[in-house]
């Protein structure tokens, strides 16, 4: 098929940045989103133009680096997946594509389509650990028994993969959805509960300094979650701040 | 230089107990004067930092993505071993290592496995204190799965993500010593150079990948945990940016790469679909717990799959050939990757390929479906004959299991493996080989170490699915800790290590004119037009199955591509900015060396042995027939490959490897 792309160009942090438009035919539609993207920087690079700088690193769905925002949607048009894994067989020929960046005052951008998503490891320098030391003199794994269901749950909050789309998808950049799927892995868990209070009272508090927008429940964050993490997270994350307030 | 292994003295299982009670310790103290550079930060790297900050070392850590928690250890599907024995089936530590060992066809260092699988049972606790949320069953406790190539259940996992877990509890341990200011992440760096003084490891160069910048980072000691090099092949598993340019740097600063041939090609990833690709994906092998694999019997049923006349679902079950459950019925499914690798390319070359490019057999859920599904309805009290019913309830237990990887499946190849069967082909997935380190995971340079898979240490010629997982939390929470202290200990009264040097002044330079050459040079081609061209090489000649002629060919068309890769390769835009073509330009130039050393390795090693197989070395009759050929005799060696300018003058040095505790005898699966 051939298409039109409008991609977001933008030399660094300080340039202003524009769309511009691409053509570019005979794509597969067996291929990848970002291997679309791999000819368009191959025929770039023969012209001696500059490629298009994008995130991305395992294109399969797991590490979070990739990003940018698909005609209006973070991921892309799909549901449940990441731009790596986003397929051609998703659009048709003779489509129009803009593909900008995440965009949020705590993502700023660094080139292109790369943002800046450091935000998130120092929400999780604040608190986002359970203190043990990694010596390996611990109990045995076995000895504290948990609920399959709560060790479950805790599983699916702690497949969050910080890619930042909930907070791209939000119309106030709320980081709440990221922050609550951390905090809820550890408070469904025996090993979390001793930190709790501070846990979730540290993080949110980075998340506020970070410039992160408040959450107003629009569910935005939800439906764009590659990994359908649940708007459930918030929730807990809010009894938890609200118990840890009364506490501390 | 000789090779000393230094491993310790006295029987097998108290080697490292007494080890660790004899070495040099370090004091709280004095550890606060002493900085350790660690570069990587996946489950090697990250558990190395975390437990070194602990420790009171001064740590800075560097990674190329954007966030330590990107590392591609995060990928790892299936699982982690250890022997728990919580499934009370027989396993133990000494099971574990002999399973390792034979599992890598007896090339490697049997008291660094022992080691391996004595820790093995910590990593677990310690990562369920961490908050690893590891599947459990429903009495609380945890559960387990079975991997190829052994015989007890003692993988630990968590559904197809554990990789992706197992990591983010080690990103937690290294965030909670970044929010105390005892590491000092560097992301968005990549290492370029070692560099030494005195002979001794005391730093290295990096290019922060958004600026261009080239800093000097000095410490006493530096610790490379940088991952495999499958992207030599460019198709592989692994992720775009895994390269091998931290450990050829090191290579070339005198640390002696070991055993570059020892590849693993994976039997179960998605078959490649056309010349866009560029990367391969796995589908864990935990799916052989409860997948079969298979082919046709007739022709005339390939065809007619291939030219979708029939399902493969409707097959006949006696038109189907189940050829790893005939040719092994001991294993069956779950023989080790090497042999399933080899299995499928006989019988797709045999011309039983299922799909258009004939490169490609089932993994077939339908029996486990079936299966699991009776098993619900029983235990539910409902109608086992009810066929809709039982299908389901057993699509919900191979959903629970998989369904990621299902999912990761479905939106590549646009069929539903729930419905159908899957379609596999083999791809290179990791590398045993790596830099030789001795039994304290140093490397032929003193202070520099070597840890995950980057290292060549653990796996002999072929490893086990999931001992990898286990062997980079092993290096890094348990390993590395004691064995650097008592390198360290020298160091008390050393100081700040100075980065105003000529040696770091010359190392920096050499790394500039590299840069410059690439941004200035008038070539006509991309990086990655060279780096397919290489994975061509590599994959049709020094792949799955290698011979004489086509390795002595490789050599020479490698060294004809570097070449005509330095003549004429094109980088766009300047040093100093975010430039991602210069980055690979960089390392695509450390693969086009590599692939060289690697087929010198593959010639040198006229034996099959693990993933690497010569056509030269197969057993002619008796129940082996057609089976690899190992040549004990002559090659019960470690290659150690020591730089020497060219990769055609890299000069052998022979580890000779003795069983001691472990009979040397044909790895048989049968
Ligand atoms: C798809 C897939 C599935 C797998 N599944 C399993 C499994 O189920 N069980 C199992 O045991 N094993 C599995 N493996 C293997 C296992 O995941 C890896 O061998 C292991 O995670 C490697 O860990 P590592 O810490 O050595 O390196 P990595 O996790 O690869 O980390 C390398 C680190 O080094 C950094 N780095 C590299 N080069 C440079 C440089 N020049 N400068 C700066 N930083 C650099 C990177 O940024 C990264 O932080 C799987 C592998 C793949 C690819
Ligand atoms: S919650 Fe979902 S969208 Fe947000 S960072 Fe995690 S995976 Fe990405
Ligand atoms: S590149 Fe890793 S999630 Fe997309």
């Amino acid at each position: 098929m051939n298409l039109t792309l409008k991609i977001w160009r933008q030399k660094s942090a300080n340039d202003k940045g524009q769309l511009v438009d691409y053509k570019i035919s005979d794509v597969s539609p067996d291929m990848s989103f970002l291997e679309m993207l791999d000819v368009l920087n191959e025929s770039l690079v023969a012209k001696d133009e500059q490629p298009v700088a994008f995130d991305h690193d395992c294109r399969e769905g797991i590490c979070g680096m990739c990003s940018l925002y698909i005609n209006g949607e973070a991921h892309g048009p799909d549901r449940g997946i990441t731009t790596c894994q986003l397929h051609m067989r998703m659009f048709k020929d003779g489509d129009t594509i803009y593909i900008e960046p995440f965009r949020a005052a705590a993502f700023p951008v660094i080139k292109d389509l790369i943002v800046d998503r450091s935000a998130f490891d120092r929400i999780q320098h604040a608190g986002g650990f359970i203190s043990v030391n990694t010596s390996g003199n611990t109990i045995d794994a076995n000895a504290i028994p948990i609920n399959k269901e709560d060790a479950d749950d805790a599983f699916a909050a702690a497949t969050c993969i910080g890619c930042g789309a909930c907070v791209a998808s939000c119309k106030n950049s709320s980081a709440m959805l990221f922050v609550g799927a951390k905090v809820s892995q550890f408070a469904l868990l025996p090993q979390g509960q001793v930190e709790a209070t501070d846990r979730v009272l540290n993080m949110v508090k980075q998340m506020d300094e970070e410039g992160f927008g408040n959450c107003t429940n629009t569910g935005a964050c939800e439906v764009e979650c590659p990994k359908g993490i649940s708007l459930e997270n918030i929730a807990r994350m809010n009894q938890e701040y609200l118990k840890a307030s009364f506490k501390g | 230089m000789a090779l000393d292994s230094k491993i310790p003295k006295g029987p097998i299982a108290d080697k490292w107990t007494n080890y660790k009670n004899h070495i040099d310790l370090v004091n709280p103290a004095n550890k606060r004067n002493i900085d350790v550079i660690i570069v990587g930060t996946g489950l090697a790297g990250g558990s190395a930092a975390a437990t070194l900050a602990e420790l009171g070392y001064n740590v800075k850590a560097f990674c190329f993505q954007d966030s330590p928690r990107r590392a591609h250890s995060i990928a790892a599907q299936g699982g982690i071993n250890a022997a728990k024995n919580y499934q009370g089936d027989g396993d133990s530590t000494y099971r574990l290592f002999y399973d390792t060992v034979k599992g890598g066809d007896y090339r490697s260092r049997e008291a660094n496995v022992y080691r391996l699988a004595e820790v093995s049972a910590n990593i677990i606790d310690q990562c369920v204190a961490q908050g690893v949320p590891f599947a459990r069953e429903y009495g609380g406790l945890l559960d387990n799965r079975s991997f190829g190539g052994v015989l007890v259940s003692r993988t630990f996992y968590a559904a197809g993500q554990t990789g992706q877990q197992l990591l983010l509890g080690a990103y937690s341990a290294m965030n909670r010593q970044i929010g105390r200011g005892k590491i000092k992440m560097y992301n968005r760096h990549e290492m370029l150079d070692v560099v030494k003084v005195d002979g001794k490891a005391r730093g290295i160069i990096t290019r922060n990948l958004i600026t261009g910048e080239i800093e000097r980072h000095s410490a006493h000691a530096v610790v490379l945990g940088t991952g495999g090099y499958g992207n030599v092949f460019f198709l592989s598993t692994n992720a775009m940016g895994s390269n091998v340019t931290a450990a050829w740097k090191a290579h070339k600063r005198g640390a002696y790469f070991a055993n570059p041939c020892y590849t693993q090609i994976h039997p179960t990833c998605i078959p490649v679909s056309g010349d866009h690709q560029s990367k391969l994906t796995l589908m864990s092998e935990s799916l052989r717990n409860d997948g079969r694999i298979w082919v046709p019997k007739h022709m005339k049923d390939v065809e007619a799959i291939r030219n979708k006349t029939l399902k493969p679902k409707d097959l006949a079950e006696d038109d189907r050939d189940y050829y790893l459950e005939r040719r092994y019925p001991a294993f069956g499914n779950l023989v080790p990757r090497d042999v399933a690798s080899r299995a499928a390319k006989e019988r797709c070359d045999a011309g039983f390929g299922v799909n258009a490019t004939g490169e490609a057999v089932f993994l077939d859920f339908a029996s486990a479906i079936q299966r699991y599904g009776k098993e619900q309805a029983h235990v539910k009290g409902l109608d086992e004959n009810d066929a809709a019913l039982v299908k389901s309830l057993g699509q919900e237990v191979v959903k629970n299991k998989y369904g990621n990887l299902f999912q990761m499946y479905e939106k590549i190849v646009d069929q539903d493996p729930y419905n159908t069967p899957m379609m596999i082909y083999p791809a290179v997935h990791y590398t045993m080989g790596g830099i030789w380190v001795d039994y304290n995971l140093m490397t032929t340079v003193p202070g520099l170490y070597c840890i995950g898979e980057a290292n060549f240490s653990d796996h002999g010629a072929n490893r086990l699915g999931a001992s990898a997982l286990m062997q980079g939390l092993a290096d890094g929470y348990f390993v590395l800790p004691y064995t650097i202290g008592d390198y360290l200990s020298d160091d008390i009264r050393t100081g700040p290590i100075s980065i105003d040097t000529k040696e770091f002044e010359e190392a920096e330079n050499e790394v500039r004119e590299k840069l410059n050459f690439f941004v200035t040079n008038e070539g006509k081609h991309s990086v990655d037009y060279f780096h397919k061209k290489l994975g061509k090489i590599m994959w049709n000649k020094v792949g799955m199955s290698r011979n004489v002629q086509g390795l002595t060919e490789a050599i020479s068309e490698i060294k004809a591509l570097r070449e005509q890769f330095w003549k004429d390769v094109k980088v766009p835009g300047t040093n100093e900015e975010y430039n991602e073509e210069l980055a690979k330009a960089g390392r695509v130039a450390d693969f086009l060396e590599l692939g060289e050393l690697f087929a010198k390795d593959a010639l040198d090693r006229e034996e099959s042995c693990g993933g690497h197989f010569r056509e030269d070395a197969v057993e002619l009759d008796g129940e082996q027939k057609g089976e690899a050929k190992r040549d004990d005799e002559n090659f019960a060696y470690v290659s150690a490959w020591e730089y020497k300018g060219e990769p055609s003058d890299a000069l052998l040095h022979k580890e000779q490897l003795e069983f001691i505790d472990i009979e040397l005898k044909q790895r048989s699966y049968k």
